[in-house]
């Protein structure tokens, strides 16, 4: 495709920026990605694999122009091995479908990012999403045994197997995954499913304190309860949420934390009492415990629609994914208020408190230059808390070119280089995904206008 | 103000705005299904026509993506962000409109269209009674036998296969536009008759009337009352079809009518978005705001008044499509499901996908033949799987469309395609036995 108005459509994602490609191009099997990306190859052309576009941090943003490589077309081909619990697929499979055809034989695809019914498996391996559930079950990573890969080079390599344990040389397949298409076009994957729990129980805990909540969280997890999810909402959350589709939240609390068991449902009864245990002794404010499978359903929609629903405090939603050890929650959070307060900036704090995976959002306006200049600042002081509370850039979002400045600060001079050196032999001439994860000299983050 | 603000208010750039590029909208898109490429898919369309607004994009580059958009509206369901691809999807139109050169030639034609054809009710019934004769003298056997219809313009060939049989000319005239009841009615209605609708469709119309009367209503058709605007709207045309508007309003405040009733989902979606039409605080706004509010579906009627019993069982299975406009824009989705239920004998087996729109979209199978017959086989696909005895719509567009599906999938043999009212005036509707009801229109008489 070379009409502006096609060059223009793969010119975003789900995040920030906007850079127009000199061609967008769809391959539909695997000997068009390797004739592609030859030929991208022999002449320098920058190369950047896309699934549906719904990444959060610039993932196949096409930013030094050259070729889109839209894989979301490619016919679906999922193979279950049930015998073996693994499955198959080509990149354009949407990862909710994975789900679904384990689900016909009482399987699991554990990780479930919100996105997973548009979003490719492709884009989740390359970006290693993640998930509410990764608190139990961890992030897509751990869920890959076996890759098909283009080379940048145009060659065909498969990494991995059918195998659980696998032993034999360097890990490329861990490589791979997260390498955010840096190393290569993934053209097949085999995944490992696990059997699903066979029932599911739902907490909601509310707090009159943030610290508590953050407290109560550190505490379960302490206890011998590994629950499959913990969500965490602030108020302003349970405000934004309520004023957008009232889903009868208590918008009086600070925080509130959902809790997600699963497995046997004796064991769930068991562990029930004890998170009801811990959360009274704890100082919770109120504990609900649905009923009905409706009324749990209730609970986690009215969570799903934090995101719209704080869409609406301001046009620019600039989401933010980082994450800190368990312990540190409590003080994040304060640094986080610190942050808001000290630039006069819109933040709410939701996410994936259980594994330390906090969703700062800030929100603003793209067209308010200086509140935009404000915003940057802001977001560096965020990295700069995570990662001096020994946390990380991203738990599950990617690096992309939100976060890529920040690299340094996280993994020194030297581990930053060693990964280079990766990159760089893997891909000679640096066609594959330019502009990702690696900084430019002297690069910063950049939300406003030039 | 400048150009740049005038084109940027027209488009609704602001509102592009709510649009977090998420990409929710990808999965419900058929045009992106079936099309393959972002260019469209809503987040793409949305972007396009915020690109214009800054100058990145010409309104040439539009074009093409905004008129391959169906307007299914599916998008919008499913919007976290709860955008109003409505309003952007009509502003850009809008835009296109005001900047297209034709010839005079064409817009002879267009104006003859839109400012005479589908607003005047003469017209429609010449449509209809031309139709007859046509049906009638043997003209369309004669046609077909030399495949002359095949040398007709936009594929209509297709389409005239498809058209039901007509009334006769004096069966059209002898109609009458009041329904008085010799016990008194528990409300009036007041039935918005729609323009292809009342030509093609007739015999439709008059069983949505009988099974008005059957639930103890008073029908009335206000004279002075033309097409709905939703075709105008759609082309761009959005001052024609705030003119239309505003003689609807007319029209139908003299009857002083409980409810004004359609049977065509595209047609009701049109008017339930009156008010959007006119600015805020204007008297035209209150107008139309109370004429909004008393726009139901002939469905949902039925199920509200709920008078009716069905007494002729129906022995096959059918199943549902429903009209976009009604699930997305009217939110009417239970209640042609609920009285389908209500025959005896029936069975009704839904599609896999029915939210998934059938290409029809007002005359979107005629402009992009292609295009729709593309979305067309995706849902034969869907209902050829459920092999039903009939295919259930609530729009004629849609009607028309799976009538079509029928003739290409060659399956008219043991398959047809059905208005809702009609299927229910087959199972022989009857007042309850069970005695009066309290219904929900008393309190509303005037």
């Amino acid at each position: 495709m070379t009409e502006l108005a096609d060059r223009y459509s793969y010119s975003f994602d789900a995040s920030f920026g906007e850079y127009l490609p000199d061609v967008v191009v769809q391959a539909k099997n695997k000997q068009e990605v390797v004739y592609i990306v030859k030929v991208a190859n022999q002449f320098g052309i920058p190369i950047y694999p896309r699934g549906q576009g719904t990444c959060l941090s610039g993932g196949p943003l096409p930013v030094y122009g050259g070729m889109v490589l839209d894989l979301s077309q490619w016919p679906e081909q999922i193979t279950l091995n049930v015998e073996d619990l693994t499955i198959n697929v080509s990149p354009s499979v949407l990862t909710a479908r994975i789900n679904e055809e384990a689900e016909k034989h009482g399987l699991m695809y554990a990780p479930d990012p919100s996105s997973a019914h548009v979003a490719t498996i492709g884009g989740n391996l390359a970006e290693n999403s993640g998930g509410p559930r990764g608190l139990k079950y961890g992030v897509t990573k751990d869920f890959v045994i076996g890759l098909e890969l283009v080379t940048p080079e145009g060659e065909v390599i498969r990494t991995g197997g059918q195998t659980i344990k696998n032993v034999t040389g360097f890990d490329l397949t861990k490589l791979i995954v997260g390498s955010e298409g840096t190393l290569g076009v993934i053209t097949e994957a085999t995944l490992k499913l696990i059997p699903k729990p066979p029932a599911v129980q739902t907490i909601m805990v509310e707090f009159d304190h943030v610290r508590t909540a953050g407290q109560a969280i550190s505490r379960t997890l302490t206890s011998g309860i590994l629950p499959s999810k913990m969500e965490f909402m602030d108020q302003a959350c349970i405000q934004a949420v309520e004023n957008f589709k009232p889903s009868g939240l208590p918008v009086d609390a600070k925080a509130i934390v959902i809790i997600e068991l699963d497995g046997h449902p004796q064991t769930l009864d068991v562990e029930t009492k004890l998170v009801q245990n811990i959360m009274s002794s704890i100082g919770a404010t109120n504990l609900i415990i649905p009923k009905t499978k409706e009324e749990a359903d209730k609970i986690w929609h009215a969570r799903k629609q934090v995101s719209p629903a704080i869409a609406k405090i301001k046009p620019t939603k600039v989401s933010e994914d980082a994450t800190v050890p368990r312990s540190k929650i409590p003080e994040m959070m304060d640094r986080l208020h610190d942050i808001k307060n000290k630039y006069n900036v819109e933040v709410v704090v939701f996410g994936h408190a259980g594994d330390g995976n906090l969703h700062p959002n800030i929100l603003c306006d793209k067209r308010d230059q200086e509140e935009m200049g404000r915003v940057e600042q802001a977001v560096e002081e965020v990295f700069q808390a995570a990662i001096d509370l020994g946390g990380t850039l991203s738990g599950e979002h990617g690096i992309g070119t939100m976060k890529a400045p920040f690299m340094e600060k996280e993994l020194g001079e030297v581990g930053l280089d060693m990964m280079k050196r990766i990159k760089d032999s893997w891909d000679p001439n640096g066609i594959m995904n330019p502009g990702k994860i690696f900084p430019e000299k002297g690069q910063k983050l950049v939300l406003t206008d030039e | 103000m400048s150009d740049v603000q005038t084109l940027q208010e027209k488009i609704n750039y602001d509102k592009t705005f709510d649009c977090v590029q998420c990409g929710y909208c990808l999965p419900a898109c058929p045009t992106y299904e079936t099309m393959e490429r972002e260019t469209h898919s809503p987040r793409g369309r949305i972007n396009l026509v915020k690109l214009v607004a800054e100058g990145k994009a010409s309104i040439k580059d539009l074009q093409e993506p905004i008129e391959k958009c169906l307007g299914c509206m599916a998008c919008t369901t499913v919007c976290p962000t709860n955008v109003q691809y409505g309003q952007i999807l009509e502003g850009a139109k809008e835009v296109i409109e005001d900047h297209q050169v034709k010839s005079v030639w064409q817009k002879k034609t267009e104006d003859f269209l839109f400012e005479s054809f589908f607003p005047s009710g003469k017209w429609m019934n010449t449509l209809g009674n031309l139709t007859w004769f046509y049906q009638r003298t043997g003209l369309q056997a004669f046609a077909n036998l030399l495949s002359l219809t095949k040398l007709a313009p936009l594929h209509l060939d297709q389409f005239e296969q498809v058209i039901p049989v007509q009334p006769s000319p004096k069966e059209r005239a002898k109609r009458a536009k009041r329904y008085m009841r010799k016990r008194p009615a528990t409300a009036k209605v007041a039935f918005f008759t729609g323009c292809v609708m009342d030509s093609v469709f007739f015999e439709t119309n008059q069983n949505t009337i009988e099974l008005l009367l059957r639930s103890g209503l008073e029908v009335v058709l206000p004279e002075q009352q033309t097409c709905c605007g939703a075709l105008h709207a759609h082309s761009g045309k959005i001052n024609d079809s705030r003119e239309l508007a505003k003689r609807n309003i007319e029209a139908f405040e003299e009857e002083k009518a409980d409810y004004i009733v359609n049977n065509a989902g595209g047609c009701g979606a049109r008017l339930i978005e009156y008010h959007h039409l006119f600015e805020e605080g204007t008297s035209w706004h209150e107008r139309a705001k109370q004429f909004v509010s008393k726009v139901k579906d002939i469905s949902e009627v039925l199920v509200e008044v709920d008078e009716l019993e069905f007494t002729t069982p129906i022995d096959y299975t059918v199943t549902y499509q429903p009209s976009c406009h009604m699930t997305n824009v009217q939110g009417v989705k239970s209640p042609p499901l609920e009285l389908i239920r209500k025959i005896p004998g029936i069975t009704l087996k839904e599609l896999d996908r029915p939210d998934f729109c059938c290409g029809s979209a007002g005359i979107y199978n005629i402009i992009n033949y292609e295009e729709s017959m593309d979305i067309l086989d995706v849902k034969m696909k869907d209902v050829c799987r459920i092999d039903p005895g009939s295919i259930v719509t609530t729009n004629p567009g849609c009607l028309l469309q799976m009538k079509l599906g029928i003739e290409r999938e060659k399956v008219s043999d043991g398959m047809e395609a059905v208005h809702l009212v009609d299927l229910l005036m087959e199972a022989s509707p009857v007042a309850r036995q069970d005695g009066p009801r309290q219904t929900p229109f008393q309190k509303g008489s005037e």
